[in-house]
């Protein structure tokens, strides 16, 4: 168990998410510099599920996740210099640029990759649950997506199959109430997420409030789970975004959520409440050297060039 | 200003289409994700739910598969739906419900049922759309019997054949491209149809025949200028309907220039040129000797990176130096002007 006693356990939490949180703000920052030419899904507000849940996970295991990804890839151990150099469009990038904000996807942190077509890498994470079986490998393979996620068919038709099959994965739901614009009670005559996992015959657990101590033990427990070979295990993690569905800005003019509710998610902000469990002189050295870190990926990311026209043709056929 | 100098751009032109044909049958609803909301489209569906209520414009859960299917049943019981998608690539979910059910239930049913549903996908382009948010799927479309597929690139285009496909009788894949949303054009108020299978000769010329698709002819038209200062005269085209399309107008031209250009917003690789060329060559059969080239997607995905967007895409300069080179030149004796293009240049998304 994660204990909130424990201040080491605290203060690695607390390394993560201030990492995700600290590059979004500086994305925001850059952003009207028109550096990242390409649409950003931020995390801001969400970032408590990707790093409770990757807390659990050891390298070999894999993830894949959504176009709003920056929070799952770096939870995951991703690098820092190429998600920036990616962003920026430059070869410094995992993919030299080809892939942007949208498609984080690095083989070395684990991430295997992200789509921006709703719902579609889930049965990715499928197969390589049964690839993993198959090949009898100790990997776990965790999916994130959003609620919105769950409409689609094809998220059904990969629970029932993974659950047919027992496969080793951990579904993992960002419920963060809104699809674009769009409430989950006006796409769901009933926001019941975890009782149709159960229809699979899958356990669900859901977690309020963000909380990121809850989602980091009941990750453990479902990954004690399917490690004991009882199959696929699902959480449903109540989250919110405080920013726009896409770009660096707030969206509160738009009028689609009222800002009390807003307002209330940020209350409970799970990066103020770690940095407030730990003192003064530990949370400045890890603020510190995190803000060193990203300002070093942010020089490289500069520095490094566009790619060349001959690098659009690499890799179309392996 | 009098009615028939007019204008308005093609969001408004899409939206206005929209709104007389709902008022004017009320079996006329729009579905799609985002349809109702704030953004309303970029516009194009802006309000309909507030002037038509929550029954004939509403916004959906993300269930492209069930939600065609669920149009072309409603189709069939005489409605007749308007699906709208973000992005043109979203309708690789419809494709089942589209190509094996929509195109097929009018032939199978001996004409007892007809599918008169329209099915919107914009082309997206520009501020790193990338892989999946660029893709035009229009040659997917006209391989099959019994859809149409329609790309106009006017404001007047747009009101026009939105209003033809409404009152069609067959599902219309009414493909738009995001890079055209603010083009401004004269359009007139009342209700008209633009009539499918119909090409449009947006500007003549002698020389040679450029022939652009959708977001490219805009791409083309100003290549054409480029052309005039080295003293070629191109005659630019746009199908606006591909299927059905007009073999004849573009036949028409390739006799006068003796050469034709396309240029696409797709791959070339099975797709719209590959067809139009080879209709072109079986109608003449070697009768006239011409020349004929392609220009479109480099044949990768679409990478998200600026730089590389820029080589991905024809560019008017590059479809005026292909054309020069057409006309029997030496590309490396003339070096086009740069011309901006302000709708790619202007726009910063994100989507
Ligand atoms: C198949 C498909 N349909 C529609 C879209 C447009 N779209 C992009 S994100 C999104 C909302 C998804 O909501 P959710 O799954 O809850 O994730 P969130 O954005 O809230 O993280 C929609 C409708 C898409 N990208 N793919």
């Amino acid at each position: 168990m994660v204990n909130p006693d424990n201040v080491a356990d605290v203060a690695a939490l607390y390394e993560r998410i201030y990492l995700i949180r600290r590059v979004e703000e500086e994305i925001i920052r850059i952003y009207p510099t028109d550096k990242v030419k390409s649409p950003v899904h931020l995390s801001i507000g969400q970032e408590s599920v990707s790093v409770g849940v990757c807390s659990n996970l050891r390298s070999q295991d894999i993830v894949y996740a959504t176009y709003r990804g920056h929070a799952a890839y770096l939870a995951k151990g991703g690098n820092l210099n190429k998600m920036f150099a990616e962003l920026y469009g430059k070869v410094g990038g995992f993919a030299s640029g080809k892939a942007g904000s949208m498609h984080l996807g690095d083989i070395d942190a684990g991430m295997i990759g992200t789509s921006a077509i709703v719902s579609t890498s889930i049965p990715l994470a499928v197969g390589n649950a049964l690839a993993m079986r198959m090949q009898g490998r100790d990997v776990v393979t965790v999916v994130f997506f959003g609620e919105g996620a769950t409409d689609e068919g094809v998220y059904h038709e990969s629970l029932n199959f993974a659950s047919l099959k027992k496969l080793p994965i951990l579904f993992v739901c960002e419920n963060n109430f809104y699809a674009i614009y769009s409430h989950v009670r006006d796409r769901m005559p009933d926001a019941n997420i975890c009782e149709r996992a159960n229809a699979y015959r899958i356990p669900a657990k859901k977690i309020e409030g963000g909380d990121i101590f809850a989602i980091c033990n009941a990750a453990r427990d479902s990954l004690a789970a399917i490690n004991a070979g009882e199959g696929p295990q699902f959480l449903e993690c109540m989250t919110y975004r405080w920013r726009d569905h896409v770009g660096p800005g707030e969206d509160r003019h738009i009028e689609y959520r009222p800002d009390s509710e807003l307002d209330r998610w940020i209350k409970d902000d799970q990066v103020a409440r770690l940095a407030g469990m730990l003192d003064a002189a530990t949370r400045d050295k890890i603020e510190s050297s995190t803000n060193s870190r990203i300002a070093a990926a942010e020089t490289a990311a500069e520095e490094s060039p566009f790619p060349d026209p001959e690098i659009m043709y690499t890799n179309v056929y392996q | 200003m009098s009615i028939s100098d007019r204008s308005i751009s093609y969001a408004t032109a899409l939206y206005e289409a929209t709104h007389q044909e709902m008022s004017r049958d009320p079996s006329v609803f729009v579905y799609g994700l985002g349809v109702d909301d704030a953004k309303g489209m970029y516009g194009s569906t802006m309000a309909l739910h507030r002037d038509f209520g929550p029954e004939r414009c509403f916004d959906t859960p993300l269930a492209e598969d069930a939600m065609t299917g669920v149009g072309i049943g409603a189709a069939i019981a005489g409605m007749r739906p308007i699906h709208v998608h973000q992005r043109m690539d979203f309708l690789l979910l419809c494709m089942n419900q589209l190509v094996n059910m929509a195109a097929k239930m009018g032939y199978m049913t001996d004409g007892a049922v007809k599918v008169p549903m329209v099915i919107r996908g914009i082309i997206g382009r520009s501020w790193g759309q990338g892989a999946q948010h660029s893709q035009a799927l229009h040659s997917f479309f006209m391989h099959v019997p019994g859809i149409r597929v329609v790309a106009p690139t006017t404001p007047y285009d747009a009101k026009g054949c939105m209003i033809a496909a409404i009152r069609d009788n067959n599902p219309v894949v009414f493909m738009e491209h995001r890079m055209l949303y603010n083009n401004q054009g004269i359009v007139p108020e009342e209700p008209f149809e633009v009539p499918f299978g119909q090409a449009r000769i947006l500007s003549e010329g002698d020389d040679i025949t450029i022939l652009g698709i959708s977001h490219m002819v805009v791409e083309a038209l100003r290549a054409k200028h480029l052309l005039e200062k080295v003293g070629i005269d191109a005659e630019v085209i746009d199908p606006v309907s591909l299927a059905p399309l007009d073999i004849d107008t573009i036949l028409r031209s390739v006799e006068k220039t003796g050469r034709l250009l396309i240029v696409d917003t797709s791959w070339l690789h099975c797709g719209a040129s590959a067809e139009i060329i080879a209709q072109i060559y079986e109608r003449q059969q070697g009768s006239r000797h011409f020349l004929a080239r392609r220009l479109g997607y480099q044949e990768t995905p679409c990478p998200t990176t600026r730089s590389l967007e820029n080589v991905y895409y024809p560019s008017a300069k590059s479809i005026a130096l292909r054309a020069y080179e057409m006309m029997g030149n030496d590309v490396a004796s003339w070096v086009p002007d740069e011309v901006e293009a302000v709708e790619i240049a202007e726009f910063k998304g994100p989507f």
